[in-house]
């Protein structure tokens, strides 16, 4: 057993309102920065929808993530040696036209421009070329557009539907949309390290932040094409790639990262999974119908005093266990399983789980009212506007069963509420629900608790690093010892 | 007194250049080390022209060095008409190769708008050195004929003399101006190594062949702490 701890993230689909805050908190702070315009290290996208950059979950085109072949898995773009017949040209990556080409408005021009007979406009002008442009894409630029032939009807996710469910999906009155906030897995397989030349991409062993060293990279580029998630960009200018930090400096001192902070339907939870690092390969290789399985019995349960013993024996602080306890991710992720990771088919054992939205599931009308019948209890999800192996597309790698088990408990604990509530259904029928659901009114007002009432602090259960270690995480404090603090810092030893 | 400047001052201030500069950029500034890819904003024409001109370049190369390495087997292997032939042949179309993609790549480079942005002056520098530098070669194999025999015999002496620090420019001299710009530009280009995009090719990652597939890194290894007999905590890595 070799115990490690990961921050890992829980977004609840059914509470993000498509704001887009998330990704503006990240831009102000890390990509508001010349190379950098184009990247959206946290973006939200309209599903259904070709997304950001535009298909991205098509493996075909981008060759990312990994592949099982025989009992092996391999890097789908190339792994060793071919990956170094990549470097001059790497056929799959995506270029800027995938994303956009980003652009300022000529603002000045309003206020510069000579009299003349027409009003002066602000034309755009592109970042890259300082020319002026004709924008074809930018930022969401497919928002909310998911009845559209361009946008909704290329999703990747609708490949194995068949003909009548996307018709359904499509039919006018019927049309329905959800919204899929995307940022770094910091997954326990991640394919942007395994893919990296440099060695430059590399897991942090304290809490599993994945980062990419700036002073390492050589601009290799294949990191952005292995990511399966499309979420490590090219800097054109500074020649790097750059991708999601998890905000670490505020992670270091207990705060949550930008993006988390700032969500206003308080979507995103984070906290820490304890995971057994020796398992990680021979569950990531799991059979297809498996997997989402697999990748939750890699987390252990941090309340076992076995898990305790070794974890502490692996240099895992006692902080970073009591945060384990308390990690709201462990709740819905392990304790409660109602979230699930996105894409578990690219074999990255991402450490982001969502919680699939109800909504659109259940939003169905009959007579152009909408149905509010408390009869029949699972009918819904049954016969719901969005095909079953649509959700299961994008959540569970295809199996539809994981998707309607989540389904029925979120659905249970509504019940349930309405129950303590209104109390107007039916006893026989809440304990079908508790029964057929595994829950019990207990769990199910704990997961209305945490995904409707509190507050910051049990959302993000952030074991701050420890300050005498914090110090060290930007330089060794040992390095200064002996030293007189103002020289270079290169500390007692000689260089020449 | 101008040949002995180019052909021995140059050459080591070329070498010395290139040796102290590579190691001061890449250990003091290891961030500017890239190979400033242009990809991202132009795929498809990068295609023929890189792939190309590295294949071409990359074959020319070792060519090069195989014969100042071993140049009595190059001279035995030469003596042998259809040897030489085929060596000749299979050089001069991999120079043409690698011709071809440098044109392809300045063409790229001028046609492409947004390349222009992160064109750099050195960049022009480097595009006319390796485009110069081919050309000649291209002449040199074409009027100059049977290069692999006379290079391994005539100019490789030449070459090991300036690396044992006795330069003896005795045969050079008397050479063809062609042969000696080629011979210029090459010690122009080793110079230009560490001032310039070209420091990619010291950082090709071979290193990737035998490394784990995983890569984690701690900032407070405490497994390596306890092992280490060292009183102090020892080195950190260099990724933080």
């Amino acid at each position: 057993m070799d115990i490690r701890s990961q921050i890992a993230m829980v977004f609840h689909l059914d509470k993000c309102i498509g704001c887009h805050t998330c990704s503006v908190a990240c831009k102000n702070i890390w990509t508001d920065r010349k190379g950098a315009e184009y990247m959206w290290w946290n973006n939200v996208e309209t599903k259904p929808g070709t997304g950001y950059p535009t298909k991205w979950e098509d493996q075909s085109i981008y060759k990312g993530g990994w592949v099982k072949n025989g009992d092996k898995l391999e890097l789908r773009v190339a792994g060793k040696p071919t990956g170094l017949t990549k470097l001059f040209h790497n056929p799959d990556m995506p270029v800027m036209d995938d994303y956009y080409e980003p652009w300022v408005y000529d603002y000045d021009h309003l206020f510069e421009a000579p009299a003349g007979d027409d009003q002066p406009s602000a034309r755009a002008i592109s970042l890259v070329t300082g020319e002026p442009m004709d924008i074809k894409g930018g930022p969401n630029w497919d928002d909310d557009l998911s009845g559209t032939p361009d946008y909704g009807r290329q999703d990747v996710n609708l490949r194995n539907l068949t003909a009548e469910d996307q018709e359904a999906m499509f039919q006018l009155e019927r049309m329905t949309m959800q919204y899929l906030p995307r940022m770094c897995n910091h997954c326990l397989n991640p394919t942007c390290v395994a893919a990296c030349p440099s060695g430059a991409v590399y897991k942090r062993g304290e809490d599993g932040v994945v980062l990419i060293s700036q002073d390492k990279c050589r601009g290799w580029r294949l990191c952005v094409t292995a990511c399966p998630y499309k979420k490590t960009y090219y800097n054109w200018t500074s020649g790097k790639s750059e991708k999601c930090v998890l905000c670490y400096p505020r992670l270091e001192s207990g705060q949550a990262p930008a993006c988390m902070h700032s969500c206003v339907g308080r979507i995103r939870y984070l906290g820490v999974l304890l995971y057994d690092a020796d398992k990680i390969k021979e569950f990531a290789s799991a059979p297809e119908d498996q997997l989402i399985d697999r990748q939750l019995d890699i987390y252990l349960n941090p309340f076992d005093e076995k898990v305790i013993r070794e974890a502490k024996k692996n240099g895992i602080a006692d902080s970073t266990i009591e945060a384990a306890q308390k990690s709201p991710v462990y709740k819905f992720v392990k304790e409660w399983r109602i979230a699930l990771p996105l894409h578990a088919e690219f074999r990255t054992l991402p450490s982001l789980f969502y919680v699939p939205p109800m909504l659109p599931v259940m939003g169905k009308m009959t007579d152009g009212i909408y149905e509010s019948n408390t009869e029949n209890l699972w009918g819904k999800i049954e016969d719901s506007r969005v095909p079953m192996q649509y959700m299961a597309n994008l959540f569970s790698a295809g199996n539809e069963e994981k998707i309607r088990e989540v389904m029925r408990k979120l659905m249970a604990v509504r019940y349930h509420r309405r129950q303590v509530t209104v109390n107007d259904i039916d006893d026989e029928l809440i304990q079908h629900a508790y029964k057929s659901t595994g829950l019990t009114p207990d769990i199910a007002d704990a997961i209305y608790r945490l995904t409707s009432l509190v507050k910051y602090d049990e959302r993000f259960v952030i074991p701050a690093a420890h300050r005498e270690e914090a110090i060290e995480m930007i330089e060794s404090t040992d390095d200064r010892k002996g030293s007189s603090g103002f020289n270079e810092n290169k500390g007692y030893k000689r260089v020449f | 007194m101008i040949d002995s400047f180019l052909l021995i001052g140059l050459p080591y201030a070329a070498l010395f250049l290139c040796v102290i500069g590579t190691i001061l950029r890449v250990n003091y500034y290891g961030y500017s080390v890239t190979s400033h890819s242009s990809q991202f904003l132009e795929s498809k024409k990068l295609f023929w022209g890189s792939r190309l001109f590295h294949s071409g370049i990359v074959v020319l190369l070792i060519g090069h060095i195989v014969g100042f390495l071993i140049p009595k087997t190059i001279i035995f292997l030469t003596a042998t008409p259809l040897w030489l032939l085929v060596i000749e042949i299979t050089a001069f179309a991999f120079g043409i190769l690698s011709f071809v993609g440098i044109l392809l790549l300045i063409i790229r480079r001028v046609q492409v708008k947004r390349l222009h942005s992160v064109t750099s002056k050195m960049d022009l520098v480097v595009y006319t050195v390796i485009a110069f530098q081919i050309l000649t070669g291209l002449t040199i194999a074409y009027f100059h004929r049977w290069g692999t025999a006379w290079y391994a015999s005539a100019l490789v002496p030449y070459l090991r003399s300036i690396f044992i620090f006795s330069p003896d420019t005795a045969v050079i001299t008397t050479m063809p101006l062609m042969i000696k710009l080629h011979v210029i530009s090459a010690f122009v280009f080793i110079g230009l190594i560490p001032f310039s995009r070209l420091i990619h090719f010291v950082a090709y990652p071979v290193r990737y062949l035998w490394r784990n597939v995983q890569l984690v890194i701690w900032n407070r290894d405490l497994k390596a702490s306890r092992a280490s007999r060292e009183k102090r905590m020892g080195i950190k890595p260099k990724n933080n």
